[in-house]
This record gives C-alpha cells, structure tokens and sequence, in this order.
C-alpha cells in the first residue's frame, strides 16, 4: 500500500474551498475515498503518453462562435423568480465584509 | 539609502460590443438593475456558454497592437471562487493557453521611449456589482448582475515601471492603445477600465524584491497616483527601519488618503483552475492572423505623424491631439468641415483642454467639432476677430449654441466698414494729440496705444488690420 496522498488536512481544506461541512466521521470518509480514487489513476498515469498532444477537451472541435447580437434577456421579475431574498429589483444576499 | 520603485499594473478593460462574452444579452452601462440578464449570464445549471467573436476579435486586435506573441492555440479555463456577485462560483477566464504573451508598450518619458514588457493579454467575463442598500445600517448586500459575463480584456505588466511619471504614462499609453483599437471606451467612471497596482521598493540594481503590495479598489488614474505616492513613502520608511513590507494585498481608501490590508483567509487565493469543458479550443492560423493584422486600425503614432505630414501641424500639437482618440477624432471632424488645422489645433489647445479631463471627454462637451469649426471660419474670413471668439467661445461652451447666434446677440460683428471707423479714428487722434504727435516724430510705438483706444471706444468690435491702416493713413496725412 503506498503511502497516503490525501491527508485529512488537505480534505478539511477542499472542503473550505467550496463551502461544504463535515463531521470527523466524514473527514476520515472522504479522505480514505479520495485516496482510493487516486490510486485508481495512478493506473492511467502508467500509460506513456508522452507523444500525445495535451488536450484541454474531449471534443476534435474548434472555433466556436457565436455573432454579437442581441438576444431577448429575461424580464427582472424572471430573474428575480428563484431568488430566496430580493429587494426591489435587486437580488439580496448576506452582507459582504470584503472583496475576493 | 537610495531605494526606487518596482511597479507593475494589471489592467481590466471591459470590450465595446454590444452583447455580453457568453449570451447575447446587452453589454450596457446605466439599465434598470437585472434587466441585461438570462440563464447563461446567471448561472443557471445546465446552460451553456457561446464565445462571442466580436469579442474575442477585439481582444485578439489589443494583443497585436501590444506586440504580443499570439497563441496559436488559446484556451478557456475556470477560476474557482465564491462571491456573491460571481453566481456560476466560477469565472471563465485563461490560465494554461492565454491568447497573447510578452508584449511590451511603449511609453515615453523625458523625450525618451522605454519599453513596459506586457506578460500577458487575456479574455474573460466581468462579474456582477454589488450594491449597498440605502437604508442606514443594513446588514446586508444587494446584487446587479447586468455586468456578469461582460467581455473583460486582462492585461498584466511585468514590474517594469520605476517611477510615478512611468507609471502615469504607462496609463495613459494602454488607454490610449485601448482607445485606438476601439476596443474599449474606457471610461473609468463606469468602470470600463479599472487599474490594480503591484509595487515594492529596492536598491537600483537589486533583484526584484521577494515581496510585494497589491492595490485594489483604484477608481482613477489621480487615485493610483496617490496611492502609489503613499506606498512609496510608506514602504520606505519600513525598509529605512530595517523592517521588511508584508507580501499582501490591499485596498485604497481614497477619503482616508491610504492603503488598508486585507484580512485574507489561509487558502483564499487558491482558485483551482481547470480547463473549462464547456468551451472549444479557439486556432488562430495564419490566415487570420493576417486579417487581423491587416485590420489594425491606425494607432496613436501612425496618426501623430499622418498630422504632421498631411495637416502641417507641428510635432508638438499633434502628439498632444492624438494622445486620446476621441480628442484626434474630434479635431478632425472640425478640420474636415473647416480645412485650417493649426488655427483649430490652437483653440483646442488653448480653450478646450482646459475644460477636458478624466471626467469630461469631448463626447460630452456641447461644443461639437462643427461649432468649432464655424468659429474659426468666421475668424479666417474677417467676420470677427480673434478676440470677439475668445468672448464669445464661454457662451458656446455654456450653451452649446452656433457662434454666429451669439454674435448676433450681443452685438458683437466685426466692424470692417471704413466708414463707420473713420469717425472713431478721428476722435482718437484728437483726444490724443501727444501720441498722435509722437507717431508723427518717428516713434513706431505710438501707433499700438493708438489702436488700443480705438479698440476700447468699438468694445473690440474693429477689424484690426482696417483700424491700423486708417490710423496710419490718417496720420501721414494721406
Ligand atoms: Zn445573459
């Protein structure tokens, strides 16, 4: 078994990264998962693939493009329909302490 | 110790199209809150972005007149955070394939040109505007995302800047470049062009320090100007301490006149880029690139010289002409509707710049170029003098109203009847007998304060060139 790739640490910080909380239960979960998923790829890294250009997408398209013209946006009361909080024509949120 | 600034700028340009990077809603400033708005721009699940080309276009033209290297391949990729003005979590930006890399631009300082390497140039989506509610004491936030998914043209310096007056001409230069490209309409008020700073302190010759600050939340150039002053203060005054700046991020406070830190949480910054799925690769091939290159509007210089070689204007008034398009657009115009380039670069000069700044572009002005242009022409063909249009040009800056209609007002033609300043000549002749005597005895001089009274009794209504014949003429006897 080779040595963990995963700490617990490293899994309390993803989870941070995206806003999710855990329990230790789940920490130990995740964190034993996550590493079992790793290992999976390393099974794939075995593959040489050093001739094979690096591909950002499964697609053999390119250049995609849509013209600059304008299209019908929603009306504000659309918008706004699944909104949990709004005021006036404004969606309303927690207040912000400070920018990214 | 003798220390200079490292400086280096990270810029973001919102692109003139008419609809936003990934949907076709409105790109517009200034609409009913929410309103520019659909499923792709908010984030909806299971939407899907479409590149717009226009925008992808203009950012490709900025690159090219940046020198950058253009990537034949370019990519899009998500930056991974959460703010509430950000509704997908992620912004699509580029991180692995960026459409242009080590440019430069060039600025000039003290009659020098240096170049200010460009690291990169890249597309990507505005966010929304958070909005502070008007009630006194809210504890909470309210959120526009008219501006979410905006084309936003990045474009990042190398710390190549060394001083304040590189720094400012720096700004001027990209905005000007941004301008002529007719990429952007960079109006910061509106935060179309918005500047972040990068600055540390080092001995001339140093390496580049291990630290640095980063300033957010500059709303004009005159705010960047001062906080980069205060930093270059207060940075020094640690290093002469023997203390060492903080690496961080900060924000201008521009009432206080200083930069505040950011509290920021451990892994904050890690914005886990990756590829994103939902958007081709774009292949720029040499076909393109050639249109594109060949569709490269004239930039500043090109137009400075075209000034001097066509127009005859003297280096000097062109270079300050095309500092801005909108100012050399403007001075065309009048000089198609009335051809006296150098009479009309010198009302510009004189009367206009005084009044044109970071707020006031010459769109907005009511004095358009055919207003300027009829005034000159009135001046060329002898209906008013010089100074009758330095009097009346207040009212047409006021007012926005045709020279003529205010000459007419107030009375103020030109009197360029022989007859009618005969009879003024003769008064001053005879109210003045000394002078008059002493024009007579040879002294040249006499005949200017002659000319003056005469302007005075006419309220500077005389032809000056008719007042200084018949003084003469009258004088000699003739
Ligand atoms: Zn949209």
């Amino acid at each position: 078994m080779p040595s963990e790739k995963v700490t617990e640490a490293d899994v309390r910080h993803v989870a941070y990264l995206s806003r999710l909380e855990f329990n230790a239960d789940e920490i130990q979960r995740f964190t034993h998962d996550l590493n079992n998923i790793l290992l999976y790829v390393d099974k794939l890294a075995e593959l040489d693939t050093s001739a094979v250009e690096p591909t950002s997408h499964s697609l053999k398209m390119q250049n995609v493009f849509r013209d600059d013209e304008v299209r019908a946006s929603l009306t504000n009361e659309q918008a706004l329909a699944n909104a949990p909080e709004r005021e006036g024509p404004f969606f309303k949120v927690p207040q912000i302490i400070q920018e990214p | 110790m003798e220390l200079e600034p490292v400086i280096g700028f990270e810029v973001h340009s919102e692109l003139k199209t008419k609809t936003k990077v990934f949907c076709g809603c409105k790109n517009a400033f200034g609409d009913p809150p929410n309103t520019n708005v659909c499923p792709v721009c908010l984030g909806m699940p299971g939407v899907l972005p479409v590149l717009n080309r226009r925008a992808f276009e203009l950012a490709l033209r900025t690159a090219i007149a940046l020198h950058c290297e253009i990537s034949e391949r370019t990519t899009f990729d998500r930056k991974n955070y959460y703010y509430p003005d950000l509704p997908k979590n992620y912004q699509i930006s580029q991180q692995y394939a960026v459409l242009g890399r080590r440019g430069y631009l060039e600025i000039e300082i003290n009659g020098q040109t240096r170049r200010v390497g460009i690291n990169n140039v890249h597309l990507e989506e505005d966010a929304g505007k958070n909005v502070h509610p008007e009630t006194a004491g809210a504890r909470y936030s309210l959120v526009d995302l008219n501006r979410a998914g905006v084309p936003l043209l990045e474009i990042v310096s190398e710390p190549d800047i060394r001083s304040r007056d590189e720094a400012e001409a720096y700004m001027h230069g990209l905005r000007s470049l941004l301008q002529y490209c007719d990429a952007s309409d960079c109006k910061m008020q509106e935060g179309s062009l918005r500047y972040e700073l990068n600055i540390s302190m080092r001995r001339p010759g140093d390496p580049l320090p291990d630290y640095r600050v980063e300033v957010k939340n500059l709303a004009s150039m005159k705010s960047v100007l001062r906080a980069l002053d205060y930093e270059i203060r207060r940075q020094t005054r640690l290093l002469e301490e023997g203390r060492k700046p903080a690496r961080e991020t900060a924000l201008w406070d521009d009432a206080a006149g200083e930069t505040r830190t950011m509290r920021s949480k451990e892994g904050a910054q890690d914005y886990r880029y990756f590829p994103e799925p939902d958007l081709v690769e774009v292949h720029i091939d040499r076909a393109w690139m050639e249109r594109a290159r060949a569709e490269l509007p004239e930039l500043q210089h090109q137009r400075c010289k075209r000034f001097v070689e066509q127009l005859g204007l003297p280096e000097y008034d062109a270079r300050i002409l095309t500092q801005s398009r909108p100012l050399a657009d403007y001075f065309e115009a009048a000089v198609r509707l009335h051809n006296n380039p150098k009479a009309i670069s010198n009302w510009i000069m004189t009367e206009l710049l005084r009044v044109l700044g970071e707020e006031v572009e010459p769109d907005d002005l009511k004095v358009r170029p055919s207003h300027l242009a009829r005034l000159v022409g009135m001046i060329d063909s002898g209906a008013i003098s010089g100074k009758i249009a330095k009097q009346v040009f207040p009212d047409m800056l006021e007012t926005g109203r045709m020279p003529d209609e205010i000459v007419r007002e107030k009375g103020l033609v030109q009197i360029s009847d022989t007859s009618a300043l005969e009879s003024v000549v003769a008064e001053v002749i005879a109210e003045n007998p000394d002078v008059a005597e002493d024009y007579r005895a040879g002294k040249d001089k006499a005949l200017g304060r002659l000319v003056g009274q005469a302007m005075k009794k006419t309220r500077g209504q005389a032809n000056p060139q008719l007042l200084n014949e018949l003084l003469r003429k009258t004088l000699r006897g003739e």
